[in-house]
């Protein structure tokens, strides 16, 4: 019930982010210092991330193919479809809940705590348009993020599979150029977009709707990773199902 | 004129306001007080239509509260500045930008007019130079004469403030109250004050209600306080070690 009665205040704040807009000239600063904080503050980790899975995937891969009658460039081509249609938009996704989604919900939630939440809104400013919907339109920019993290991806992919001896450049190439699909780059990048606003809005309603002192902030914090990640991982398995079966 | 009409208010089937009735009056200090758990903060946080009340009727002067349009309600606030409890300045913005927000966000003044509006309020609450220091690196009084400025910079019609001094060491609450006063006086504002705190009905209290258990056990004024043989009011004003000195001294 309680579960109920949470999705149902979900869709009303999404609803209530939209009604009585900030001014644009405070909305432009506040998208801006957003894009900074979520989006441009992320890269070195996600790119840290993604050149080391990409490393580690193209490693398991070809030490998974013992049979010599597999072509060698079948490592890149194995290395380019995890990254992309996985790794990049999900996994780095869930990793963003962690760093992102806690940021933002200890921020909105600190807010409440010390009513500043309370202070916009006796000033007579719209408190979710003024903290949530920045933040949904800076996540906008996510997509940048996740081709970043699938060009490092296979980067790091090339790099542990030259220097691992496992195939040559060449080889590698021609695997990532092998059987390429334009959609797969679309179904990924559709992903990303509703993650990106999953992402921006799960952890600002946890952290806008918590009630108590510093403890619940901390609590509110993990609680949105959870079902941050939840939400990602159903949302993504209804996605595949929808766009690739 | 504000004016509250038995006005009531639950959380969870418990009565917390039971039928309270006020007014408040232009260019003066007005004072709520009573003991933590009387209903002061909610009363507050019903007239800053933070709480939706169940019964009763709030006017801002003309206006039923509950009967304005969400457009009437954001004007209303426009007239509205509140000093918090804990001062809730927005941690991301430094002093200047914490004042002028109020002004971006519902003027259209150039920037250079905003800039010098916030300087003169922040001057009037005696901050000078310090600008550009966020509120982490300002210290407690510092804090609630930013708020003060940031509550007054919209030249408001009505300023609530909740527990102004709490956590202040008694200079600096002197200070606050009367800063809170001379502006009450300065701009003919309408000032609402949650205290429970006896130095500031002797400083700058005009109007007193004393609230209890959620009803309104006493009205009056500061100099009749200490006259009143209510023993609920008499009992909280006795309840420091210095009053009841003060009143042996007197009784002598």
């Amino acid at each position: 019930m309680r579960h109920l009665h949470n999705i149902g205040l979900y869709f009303i704040m999404i609803n209530k982010m939209f009604h009585k807009p900030t001014k644009w000239s405070v909305m432009k600063q506040l998208i801006l210092k957003d894009i900074e904080d979520l989006v441009i503050n992320s890269l070195g980790i996600i790119a840290f991330v993604s050149f080391f899975i990409g490393g580690v995937i193209t490693i398991q891969t070809a030490l998974n193919m013992e049979n010599p009658l597999l072509p060698n460039y079948l490592v890149g081509f194995a290395t380019r479809q995890s990254i992309v249609l996985e790794f990049a938009p999900t996994i780095i996704s869930i990793i963003m809940a962690g760093k992102v989604g806690s940021f933002i919900t200890s921020s909105i939630g600190s807010m409440r705590v010390t009513e500043q939440i309370d202070a916009l809104e006796v000033m007579g400013v719209n408190p979710l348009n003024y903290l949530v919907f920045p933040k949904a339109v800076a996540m906008l920019v996510y997509p940048f993020i996740i081709s970043i993290s699938m060009f490092v991806g296979v980067l790091g992919g090339l790099i542990a599979c030259v220097f691992g001896g496992y195939s040559s450049v060449d080889d590698f190439i021609a695997g990532v150029q092998l059987d390429f699909i334009p959609f797969h780059m679309a179904y990924s990048f559709i992903k990303t977009f509703i993650f990106a606003f999953i992402l921006a809005t799960i952890p600002s309603f946890h952290g806008y709707y918590m009630k108590g002192g510093a403890l619940e902030v901390g609590k509110a914090s993990t609680t949105s990773f959870v079902w941050t990640s939840v939400s990602i991982i159903l949302i993504n398995f209804i996605l595949t199902q929808m766009l690739l079966s | 004129m504000l004016k509250i009409n038995q006005l009531y208010k639950s959380f969870n089937n418990i009565e917390v306001l039971k039928g309270i009735n006020a007014e408040f009056n232009p260019g003066e200090t007005s004072l709520i007080i009573g003991q933590s758990g009387s209903g002061k903060t909610v009363l507050l946080k019903c007239l800053l239509d933070l709480y939706r009340y169940d019964k009763g009727d709030i006017y801002y002067g003309n206006q039923k509260l509950n009967e304005l349009s969400e457009n009437e309600k954001m004007i209303l606030k426009s007239k509205i500045g509140t000093v918090f409890q804990g001062s809730a300045l927005f941690d991301s913005m430094n002093i200047e930008e914490n004042v002028m927000l109020p002004l971006k966000m519902f003027t259209d003044y150039p920037n250079d007019e905003i800039v010098d509006r916030a300087n003169v309020v922040l001057k009037r609450v005696n901050l000078i130079n310090v600008n550009k220091k966020m509120p982490s690196e300002a210290s407690g009084g510092m804090q609630k004469r930013v708020a003060i400025a940031r509550a007054i910079v919209n030249n408001p019609e009505y300023l609530f403030c909740d527990e102004p001094n709490s956590g202040l060491d008694p200079k600096t609450a002197i200070v606050i109250d009367n800063l809170i006063k001379e502006i009450t006086t300065e701009y003919n504002i309408i000032t609402v004050i949650n205290s429970h705190d006896m130095n500031s009905v002797m400083e700058i209290g005009d109007k007193i209600i004393f609230l209890k258990d959620g009803l309104k056990e006493w009205e009056g004024r500061k100099e009749n306080i200490f006259k009143t043989d209510n023993t609920a009011v008499t009992d909280f004003v006795y309840s420091s070690n210095l009053y009841r000195k003060i009143r042996e001294t007197f009784n002598k």
